[in-house]
């Protein structure tokens, strides 16, 4: 394969030198982070550049880490080389008190619904969406369900009374 | 344009019709809503919503051990759930770094193509429906059934199958099971001829489905498309051959691909993987039929962890009991990391983005829903088009609300 791991960590870190960092390869895709304020350039370059062509965004999501104080919430965008089929992993942090992540929807048509849905879940502020509002949940929902501090159901409660169900 | 979509309804200079195909319009299929903005029959403006049916199986997952899961997946795209059990287990299986032997893949092989012929016999007899011609649909049908049949003779069930376990099956496909499979690939082409003559060069078919919803494969690849409707687009990537697992790479197939994107094409590049996925079912029979000595009964991996140990061992005996308990409550600790992992869903790429912290259930599990991501580009693609072209695009899209809304 033309296009391995260490290159393109070569390649960012020729250009973005220590600002894209946290590089570690887990199951063969090559994971790493940025600065949140970052993500668009770096977007940008695994797009564009010539020997990169990260044209294919996969997935995008989110992932609430409440230990890592000040940056709890984390954006996580797979990119898909699909000349070459290589996945990598790139992941943005921010801080839960202002979840403000720029939007991908400029590069990415598909990042619309995507980013819908991670600000559905995690509540990321994506600066700059068309049409940033709930896409699951009802519009009615004022918390954000996907965050940790909202446990499922403790199915020892017993304030319901559901005979139906046996509880 | 735009600005008087805006305008509230009854207002004077408000020169569009809002219609509403949705949430149970009998061209959805499921339930979700399209809002159409119409002047005269031709569409000006849409928006979708969705999440009708949200079930919020990410987060229900957060609690679940590994086979408690599997169920959560049937549901996503249920007109072909064997694949997302497979998805699933595969995705588990790569976390834990098991190894299954030829035998399960082949027979997975054969579960996952069956699965995916009987999701594109649906949607493609269903756009027949949806265009005025019931009768295809009916024909198809009842091999739908066989299938079904299939199914139940292997794990029980029949439309959310929960089949298969990490590393295998739960018991040996049986002698009817393996009838009703060769049944199905001799009577079916005969049955999918006669569905392909009366509609491929059916000239009422061909008016409402050429043309009807077209998209570029740049567009398509920028909306994040996979599956059939982006190889309608014509691009050739099925992950099947780019990224194989289950031994595809040792099966010989073609994928077919479209040109236009438009309605017909995605009709044909579906028509076209249904004979794909006979060709594969052949090849995997013979594959299973040359194997010998114990490869050719073996139907799990040697994975005590994690596969169920047989249930006469459960009720005589202590230790199978202690484990049967520990892997339904899920009381092992997986090893920590991240997976992404991908199959070709019927409607495209499924993926599986599993975040482990080393404990007994998913920290983060993440479903990539093909369908959710290449349902936004709909207003796209019927803008402009008359209103009957918006019944034809949306069934020709293959949109499963459960899969939408997970």
């Amino acid at each position: 394969m033309a296009l391995s791991n260490e290159y393109i960590k070569e390649k960012l870190a020729a250009k973005f030198g220590d600002q894209v960092t946290g590089f570690e390869e887990q199951y063969g895709v090559l994971s790493f982070r940025s600065d949140k304020e970052l993500n668009l350039k770096v977007l940008n370059f695994l797009v564009e550049e010539e020997t990169l062509q990260f044209g294919f965004l996969t997935d995008l999501c989110g992932v609430h880490y409440p230990d890592n104080k000040g940056q709890e919430i984390a954006v996580v965008y797979h990119l898909h080389n699909m000349r070459e089929n290589v996945r990598i992993r790139y992941k943005v942090f921010t801080s839960i008190a202002k979840p403000d992540v720029y939007t991908a929807t400029g590069i990415f048509a598909g990042a619309n619904w995507m980013e819908r849905e991670t600000y559905d879940f995690y509540g990321v502020n994506f600066i700059g969406h068309p049409n940033l509002k709930r896409i699951l949940n009802v519009e009615e929902m004022d918390y954000f369900p996907m965050r940790k501090e909202y446990p499922l159901e403790d199915q020892s409660r017993i304030d319901k009374d559901d005979e139906m169900f046996g509880r | 344009m735009s600005d008087n979509v805006l305008l509230p309804s009854g207002s004077i200079e408000k020169q569009t019709t809002t219609l509403n195909l949705g949430p149970t319009h009998p061209a959805t299929h499921g339930v979700f809503q399209n809002i159409i903005e119409l002047d005269g029959e031709k569409i000006v403006a849409a928006d979708s919503t969705v999440g009708y049916i949200h079930r919020a199986f990410e987060k229900i997952a957060e609690r679940r051990s590994l086979y408690q899961i599997t169920p959560l997946t049937d549901r996503l795209n249920y007109c072909s759930a064997p694949i997302n059990n497979m998805g699933w287990h595969l995705t588990c299986e790569k976390l834990l770094k098991v190894q299954v032997p030829k035998r399960v893949d082949y027979l997975r092989v054969i579960i996952m193509e069956l699965a995916r012929i009987t999701d594109h016999l649906i949607c493609n007899s269903i756009m027949g429906v949806d265009s005025g011609a019931y009768t295809g649909f009916l024909y198809v049908m009842q091999y739908r059934e066989l299938v079904y049949e299939i199914y139940e003779e292997i794990c029980g069930s029949r439309l959310t199958t929960n089949i298969g376990r990490i590393g295998g099956f739960e018991r040996d496909f049986t002698n009817t099971a393996f009838e009703k499979i060769e049944r199905f690939l001799k009577e079916y082409p005969a049955v999918l001829k006669e569905f392909e003559d009366l509609f491929t060069r059916n000239r009422i078919f061909m008016e409402r489905a050429i043309g009807a919803g077209p998209i570029s494969a740049e567009r398509a690849l920028n909306y994040g498309f996979t599956g059939p409707n982006l190889r309608a687009a014509g691009v050739d990537y099925d992950v099947r051959a780019v990224a194989p697992y289950s031994r595809y790479e040792e099966f010989d197939f073609e994928v077919p691909v479209g040109s236009t994107g438009d309605s017909y094409d995605r009709f044909l590049v579906r028509n076209g993987e249904m004979w794909q996925s006979l060709r594969i079912i052949q090849q995997a029979l013979q594959k299973l039929n040359d194997l010998k000595g114990e490869e050719a009964t073996v139907y799990h991996a040697d994975v005590p962890e994690y596969y169920l140990p047989p249930k006469k061992d459960v009720y005589t005996k202590m230790e199978a009991l202690i484990w049967h308990f520990k892997i339904i409550m899920g009381e092992i600790n997986m090893p920590a990391g991240e997976v992404y992992n991908a199959v070709e869903g019927a409607n495209g790429e499924l993926g599986f983005y599993f975040i482990s912290d080393g404990g007994r259930t998913p920290y983060r599990l993440h479903f990539r829903r093909p369908c959710f991501i290449y349902y936004q580009a709909y207003a796209e693609m019927v803008k402009g088009a008359m209103l009957s072209d918006a019944i034809v695009v949306m069934s020709s899209m293959n949109l499963i609300a459960g899969e939408m809304d997970a």
